[in-house]
């Protein structure tokens, strides 16, 4: 017999409020072109992306600390596959500790030739130093700034 | 913990495939069913509680799905929970039907339920909308390349390379050639996959699972129960979570507890099941594993959470063929989650089969021997782990 099918499309709009640690965060990216984390009392920890609250203490952070521009890579990946409303490829993104930091912030990694993956990943590796680059126009988003090899 | 054990009695699960375009999606829930509630010899009178195993909704593009499952698993007049923890939901459904057995508020649960994974446009773009809207939406994140960052890490800790990758995909595609339930079943070589498009590096096509539809069923039931119908079982002697916190760039850094090329978590929830199972040394006490490793990677940092080795030592063992069916401690003998992969129920199979293997009825790829088998189910990135103890 002859079997059919449906098609469905899902299209919905979020309108997100960031709250006040974030919207703090991004208004300092925006206007400065600064990256700042939060610091845990009990624990000293400087979190970043920045977090109202401790995940390990439950406390809510005290104090704001600027970190970066400087940093290394954490982690890397990158991305040759086209996905669906995802960006077309090729593109590297990963984690960076920013100095003054002690959790890492995703971005894009921007001046680097992806088109032979082996070459680029070796220029991506693990512990290699980095500087945060912020865009002349910058709106108050993670999409404000990337990194670069030092 | 009471004295009364809680057994596994009837399994049921689809032949997985891309597709199932015979069969609605409560058809595929109900086809899972119906094999387990045959395979437990039981009417659906005997269920009194559902446990509904649904991942994220838009999966199967149906808000919600358990109430068009609800049909499906014959749950009128009956307890229903819908369990969902991403790739974990199997694997807490089956410990939510045993907490219904264990607390003696139920003697008979069914757990089930099933994923039409091919029917997503892309699962990635899904998957992306699990990460934060605040800090991390605006990057591409999505599993794969989560995980790709994970086997960057773990190439960088412990020297596992490229090769050593492909060699998982190699294994678990010969294993998966013997299960007529796995959906990729075509076996490969290194070169074969040395050679398959790069995904997100480190990540290849033929690292990745597959995107599968179709079913999972189990019914448990308690030790009286069993013993009063006299029917056959296996037992669940060690069940246990564990979450990691939620930021994937706390899991590096400064002397994170849990680093993102392992899977700490995973190894508690494993520590928690073998102190209650009574296992002291999971590498010569356990005969058989089913280790939810979505992609290749991911196999190496799950064996060495299940404490069969020190970190990094995986990669060597299973160069070696420790891991294969026929070798010391066969992982995934199924083919495992890198060969099939319909999320909701994916790591609730890795509990079927883990049972089957101990029940003497895995067939073609049947462990030798195996009465003690573990589980594993991971969800989400890195939050939710479960892992079981199933034993003859």
């Amino acid at each position: 017999m002859e079997l059919m099918s449906r098609q469905e499309t899902w299209n919905i709009t979020y309108t997100h409020a960031l709250g006040e640690t974030a919207s703090w965060f991004y208004t300092q990216i925006r206007d400065n072109a600064k990256i700042h984390g939060r610091r845990c009392a009990k624990t000293g920890r400087v979190l970043v992306p920045p977090r109202s609250f401790s995940d390990q203490t439950l406390q809510p952070t005290t104090e704001w600390v600027e970190v970066g521009p400087g940093g290394r890579i954490e982690t890397f990946t990158i991305v040759y596959e086209q996905f669906q409303n995802l960006p077309d490829p090729p593109y590297a993104f990963g984690y960076v500790l920013l100095d003054g930091a002690d959790t890492a912030l995703g971005g894009y990694f921007k001046g680097v030739d992806l088109t032979d993956p082996a070459k680029a990943a070796a220029k991506l590796k693990i512990g290699t130093r980095i500087v945060t680059k912020f865009a002349e126009k910058r709106t108050g988003d993670v999409l404000d700034f990337w990194y670069e090899i030092a | 913990m009471t004295s009364e054990r809680v057994g596994i009695i009837g399994i049921g699960q689809s032949a997985f495939t891309a597709r199932r375009d015979d069969a609605s999606y409560p058809d595929l829930v109900r086809e899972a069913v119906v094999i387990a509630m045959n395979d437990a010899g039981l009417e659906l009178d005997d269920i009194q509680a559902v446990v509904y195993s649904l991942s994220p909704d838009a999966m199967v593009g149906i808000g919600n799905a358990e109430r068009s499952g609800v049909d499906a698993v014959g749950a009128r007049n009956k307890r229903f929970l819908r369990i969902n923890t991403g790739g974990a939901t199997g694997i807490s459904s089956v410990a939510a039907a045993y907490y219904h057995v264990a607390s003696g508020a139920c003697d008979v649960v069914l757990t089930a339920g099933a994923d039409k994974v091919g029917e997503c446009g892309d699962s990635q773009t899904v998957l992306n909308k699990i990460w934060d809207p605040t800090y991390e939406r605006q990057l591409p994140l999505g599993t794969i390349n989560m995980l790709g960052m994970s086997a960057i890490r773990y190439m960088d800790f412990y020297g596992m390379t490229e090769e050593d990758m492909a060699r998982v995909t190699v294994k678990n595609r010969r294993q998966a050639a013997l299960n007529p339930n796995a959906h990729l079943r075509r076996i490969v070589s290194i070169d074969d996959v040395l050679a398959s498009r790069y995904i997100a590096w480190p990540v290849k096509l033929m690292d990745c699972c597959p995107q599968s539809s179709g079913g999972g069923a189990m019914v448990l039931a308690s030790e009286r129960f069993i013993r009063e119908r006299k029917l056959d079982a296996v037992w669940i002697t060690g069940l246990a979570h564990c979450s990691e916190s939620y930021w994937l760039g706390d899991r590096m850094g400064k002397n994170p507890e849990a680093d993102h090329a392992d899977a700490f978590a995973l190894g508690r929830s494993l520590q928690r099941a073998y102190k209650m199972a009574g296992i002291t040394d999971p590498g010569s006490q356990v005969h058989v594993a089913e280790l939810y490793a979505p992609f290749s990677n991911t196999e190496y940092h799950s064996i060495d959470a299940a404490g069969f080795c020190k970190r990094g030592e995986s990669i060597a063992m299973l160069r070696e063929g420790q891991f294969e069916l026929g070798g010391r401690l066969p992982v995934n003998p199924s083919g495992g989650t890198l060969c099939t992969n319909a999320i909701a129920v994916t790591a609730m199979i890795r509990v079927a089969e883990v049972a089957l293997q101990v029940w003497g009825r895995a067939g073609g790829h049947q462990v030798k021997g195996a009465r003690v088998g573990i589980a594993s189910g991971n969800g989400g990135d890195h939050q939710f782990f479960g892992a079981m103890v199933v034993e003859a």
